[in-house]
């Protein structure tokens, strides 16, 4: 079970967030305008990969606040916490 | 029969108080401070239980939690009845009762035992090769695998005992009170640390505290002796919590800990009451020192699993710790210094050693000059062939090994016995760093792993380090805990130590035999009955990884995880397959360490405290009045209320006619509610609902449907606009939190330039929602002053209203198809306008009714349940809800979905009504719905989701989704049921009131 420094409420247990898939990926402004393959590639289309992932979070029991974390997959280390709209401070 | 093989008094037990057990229905003594296996051991059994696959005789192999075969049941028959334990862990108390598992019917004669005749047509993989064919056979062959197989027999009461968690942060804590633990401990605690030191044993100090031999010395005291100095110092700090009894279950990432603490198991049972059992300790450390000491090796050769064979430190621990002997003739096999040890513990204690043979050719050891000056005979580069004995072992057969040490050579000397101590040398006990997801690597020069790369603040000290060796523990230990802990000296930097050990050692995997291997018992795995020739066997066949090894020959994977055997059986693999250690992987440790308890998993969540369980306002008035409840997410829902000894259907089928021919009551307070305010809400509300919602007027209600952006239907529920920008929202009872975590996940990372603010507000209002023909009356004399009149407040509006001084929302929407009103009311008055309603509703015979009727009557209007009409893959135009999607709106979540080139296929299951033919006939929801049965196979067109008699149309109704059913209307199909076909034409979904004249009478 990871500790999950929370942005907005600090150092908290796990079981406080719920994870929420991979980040930076937008919805697109203009579904309509887009190809089945295209709305696929952003409905469907997820990376999972072994090394630093970016990955949204959200302290559900907590302040429920969206965030941003990079986690590295081989051996689940936080790389870093980051708010929602904000850049990853790693590569 | 019985002998007293007790030699010799021990401070560790105390001979002052005598224990009465009893074993297989016999009784025994035993002292206070034995555990079950010594107790057993003093007594002269050996014989405790039968093998899984052959049932082969099989004795007390080890002192410890790592035993495989010493497995017993305590207290057969009886609510505190416990499978699968160690008798080499259970402390005995009076009264104690243990029998042998594994056995059919006694562990003297077993049915089972002619598997072991019939072990050569038993090979690795027999079960999966023999008895998967024919597939229908299975049933048969399962039943007599498993009464002669076994693995004790579950408690079939419910257990009386009580357990617990309990949650710990601390600064440091030391996993094993072995002489490096107890050095860890008191460095950290005297350096101001929140420390907590583990051990699963009932004493501290591992098993140096019963060192008492000349040869190990620590400033200038015999090392037991200086060690329970440290003990006695530690137990005064403070800031330093021991517990006893208490076993690492599982090391977690980021330090988390679980550790079962044991509190009652000693004592006997009378003495237990109202005491908490086992704990669940959840361990959060910053630092964890892993000290967990290490493992003996058993040696792999033919017939190595009889009664009387024991690791050498077994052998040991008995003699010093109990005052036992194992044996009063015994032998030893060594590859290394450590089986002198004990045999010169035994000569000092008077007991008889015969003989010690040993790999090594040449020995260098001031341990081998003093077993000889005793008169013990050495046989230096020998090993054992065989032994001999059915139920204990009498003989052993040895012969020279060659020079590679691949065969033997010479004649067989055969030497009787009673007892054959075996070491292999140590293996670090790394299972909780493997577990922590830390890297081991290989040490050639003593053929061990050691941890390499940990995965968090940890380190491993000690022999799980790969100190193997005394004076290699004092040496190193206090450099790795100045450096780990950051400090400058610890109490321990100049300590004085002397050994006489030599750490030479031959290691031989698979010992030779005269025979050929196909010939030989030679046991890596004693639990599961796994040999060197299955694990060559499976070799042959193809496997090469550990983990597919292990899997077909089951090696390590019993009780025991296979902690005696597991490198055997890698060593094995890569002699045989020409690789390097480790290069096929070493199997993977996983949680528990040793077995836990589901009591002690679970804890004090049972019973009625097993979730947590969300109760209505008027949760105390349906109790009073007989309702049933069902469960619908955390809450209790009224389900119905029967009278009069009515059967749910009865019940069900009064409350609906009820509803409709004059009124009904229904608690919808679980609905979950979600207030939406800010400029943008109806924008937002555009956004997440297919409808449309811009032009929804203050004071009005709307249905909408929330799709997944995948376009499948998510949640639904009626919003109602409060104000200009106030809207308040409501959900499915079971979806409510989930469709909040939802919205908030748009508002936060998708759209954070609206303005807009999500507030639940499930829990503050209750909702009583009053429907039927009459339903109109009595809210004119619940609430007097509304003005009810359709003009002022027609279908699909709300008014603020007050009842007494009571402000209440009343809503007129109706998912019964009749006319209705919903009040919202702050929750903590719900419960006096629940009853209000009732008494001006008994004129109308106003009924309460339950989700059952709710289902019922939404049933034969055809409005849909979320979740049990729709799965994760129905659109709305699947529902047949073509209607509420707003075509000309740009976007909302799921629009570009709706027309995927699999969404608009027609052959999509779509919901559509069912009407069985005999009308008297009720549909099974979950039921298979076909169009031809005699096709083969059957195609599966659907199935059926709501099925009720409705008593209002006096016939048998039902919902379903079925295969292109949009197209179908009319058309005949077959629900095949086990004894019966069904058969049923597909309708209209909405069977009552299509007009809708209900709504407005
Ligand atoms: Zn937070």
């Amino acid at each position: 079970m990871f500790i999950i420094n929370c942005p907005f409420c600090g150092e908290r247990e796990q079981s406080e967030f719920k994870a929420g898939g991979e980040a930076h990926i937008e919805r697109p402004k203009q579904p309509t305008e887009l190809s089945d393959d295209e709305w696929a590639e952003y409905l469907f289309m997820r990376k999972n990969i072994k090394g630093i992932q970016f990955e949204r979070w959200n302290h559900m029991h907590g302040c429920r606040k969206w965030f941003n974390m990079a986690r590295d997959t081989s051996n689940d280390e936080i790389k870093a916490i980051y708010k929602i709209g904000e850049k990853p401070p790693i590569k | 029969m019985s002998k007293n093989l007790r030699v010799k008094s021990s401070k560790f037990v105390d001979e002052t108080y005598r224990v009465s057990f009893k074993f297989n229905g016999s009784r025994y003594y035993g002292y206070k401070g034995d555990t079950l296996a010594s107790a057993l051991l003093a007594n002269n059994i050996h014989l405790v239980g039968r093998s899984f696959k052959y049932h082969r005789p099989r004795g007390i192999m080890t002192s410890g939690s790592e035993e495989p075969n010493a497995i017993v049941q305590l207290h057969n028959n009886s609510d505190r009845t416990e499978p699968n334990v160690r008798a080499t862990e259970v402390e005995i108390y009076e009264g104690l009762e243990a029998s042998s598992q594994n056995c059919w019917p006694s562990v003297n004669f077993d049915i089972g035992g002619i598997n072991n005749l019939l072990s050569p047509l038993l090979p690795a993989g027999f079960y999966y090769k023999t008895f998967m064919w024919p597939a229908s056979f299975w049933e048969k062959y399962e039943y007599f695998i498993r009464k002669s197989a076994g693995l004790g027999k579950s408690p079939t009461t419910p257990d009386p005992d009580i357990y617990e968690h309990e949650y710990i942060h601390c600064d440091v804590l030391i996993v094993g009170a072995g002489i490096s633990g107890i050095m860890a401990a008191k460095t950290a605690a005297k350096n101001g640390l929140k420390t907590i030191l583990v051990d699963e044993k009932p004493n501290l100090g591992g098993s140096t505290v019963y060192q008492s031999s000349e040869h190990f010395k620590i400033n200038n005291q015999n090392s037991g002796s200086w060690l329970e100095k440290e003990i006695n110092e530690i137990k005064k700090i403070d800031n330093l919590d021991i517990r006893i009894r208490t076993s690492v279950a599982a090391f977690h990432g980021y330090n988390f800990l679980l550790a079962r603490e044991n509190l009652t198991d000693h004592l006997p049972i009378e003495q237990r009451k109202n005491k908490t059992r086992q704990k669940l300790l959840k361990i959060r450390a910053k630092k964890v020192i892993t000290a967990t000491g290490s493992l003996e090796r058993p040696l792999i050769f033919d017939n190595n699993d009889r009664p009387g064979i024991l690791l050498s430190s077994a052998i040991k621990r008995y003699a010093d710790l109990f005052g036992v002997a194992c044996g009063e003739k015994n032998i030893f096999l060594t590859n290394n210094d450590s089986a002198y040890e004990t045999a010169i513990s035994l000569i000092q204690k008077g007991i008889k050693v015969e003989a010690i043979v040993d790999n090594r050719e040449e020995i260098e050891s001031k341990l081998l000059y003093e077993i000889e000056k005793n008169n013990v005979k050495v046989f230096k580069g020998f090993t054992i062939v065989n032994t001999h004995g059915y139920k204990k072992i009498n003989k052993v057969s040895l012969m020279k090994l060659s020079k590679d040490g691949q065969k033997v050579i010479g004649s067989k000397i055969d030497l009787s016995c009673d007892c054959l101590g075996v070491s292999g040398g140590w293996t670090p006990a790394v299972h909780l760093f493997t577990q922590s997801g830390g890297k081991l690597k290989f040490r050639e020069e003593d053929q061990v792993f050691i941890p390499s790369k940990y995965s968090s603040d940890q380190i491993s000290i000690g022999a799980c380090n790969g100190d193997l060796a005394l004076e290699d523990i004092i040496k190193n230990t206090p450099k790795y805990l100045k450096e780990f802990l950051n400090i400058k000296k610890t109490d321990y930097d100049n300590v004085e130590i002397f050994s006489s050990e030599n750490k030479s050692k031959r290691n031989i995997w698979l010992l030779p035999s005269d025979k050929i291997l196909g010939k030989t018992k030679s046991f890596v795995d004693y639990q599961n009955d796994a040999t060197a020739k299955d694990i060559k066997l499976a070799l042959r066949e193809g496997f090469r990884s550990i983990e597919h090894v292990k899997r077909y020959t089951t090696t390590g994977m019993g009780t025991d995880q296979g902690k005696l055997g597991n490198m055997h059986a890698l060593g094995i693999i890569s002699e045989t397959a020409g690789t390097k250690m480790g290069e096929h992987g070493t199997t993977t440790f996983r949680p528990p360490y040793t077995p836990l308890t589901f009591g002690t998993i679970v804890g004090r969540n049972v019973g009625e405290y097993f979730d947590i369980f969300r109760k209505t306002p008027m949760h105390e008035w349906h109790l009073k009045n007989k309702a049933e409840f069902e469960n619908v997410g955390q809450w209790k829902r009224a389900w119905y209320y029967p009278k009069n000894n009515e059967n749910m259907f009865e019940a069900v089928q009064r409350e609906s006619r009820a509803a409709r021919e004059s009124a009904g009551i229904l608690d919808a307070s679980t609905l979950g509610k979600i207030d939406i305010q800010g400029t943008d809400a109806s924008e937002f509300l555009n956004r997440v609902y297919t409808n449309a919602w811009s032009k929804l007027n203050v004071g009005k209600c709307r249905y909408g449907l929330m799709l997944n952006e995948d376009g499948m239907v998510y949640d639904d529920g009626v919003t109602t606009r409060l104000a200009e920008n106030h809207y308040i929202m409501t959900t499915t009872t079971g979806g409510a939190a989930n469709v909040l975590g939802k919205l908030e996940d748009y508002l936060q990372t998708e759209w954070p330039e609206l303005d807009v603010y999500l507030t639940s507000v499930t829990d503050h209002f209750a909702t009583i929602s009053v429907c039927g023909p009459n339903s109109k009356k009595i809210i004119s004399n619940v609430i007097p002053d509304l003005d009810l009149t359709d003009e002022n407040f027609p279908h699909m509006s709300f008014k603020n209203a007050k009842i007494g001084k009571i402000n209440c929302r009343v809503m007129r929407i109706s998912f019964t198809g009749e006319h209705s009103y919903e009040i919202n009311i702050q929750a903590n008055y719900a419960n006096s306008v629940w009853e209000k309603c009732m008494d001006e509703g008994k004129d109308f015979n106003i009924t309460p009714y339950g989700t059952e009727t709710m289902h019922l009557l939404r049933a034969e209007k055809g409005f849909i349940i979320v979740g049990q009409d729709t799965d994760a893959t129905m659109t709305p135009i699947d529902l047949q809800m073509d209607w509420i999607v707003g075509k000309k709106k740009y976007d909302f979540i799921g629009k570009r979905s709706l027309y995927r080139s699999d969404t608009i296929k027609d052959d999509r299951k779509q919901l559509v009504g069912l009407l069985t033919d005999n009308p008297n006939e009720i549909l099974e929801e979950g039921a298979q719905i076909v169009a031809d049965i005699n096709k083969s196979p059957i195609e599966m067109l659907g199935h059926v989701t709501s099925s009720y008699y409705s008593p209002n149309l006096k016939k048998s109704i039902a919902l379903g989704v079925v295969r292109g059913g949009k197209n179908m209307m009319g058309k005949k199909l077959i629900i095949p049921m086990e004894n019966k076909t069904i058969n049923v034409t597909v309708a209209d979904p909405v069977f009552l009131d299509k007009e809708n004249k209900r709504l407005n009478a």
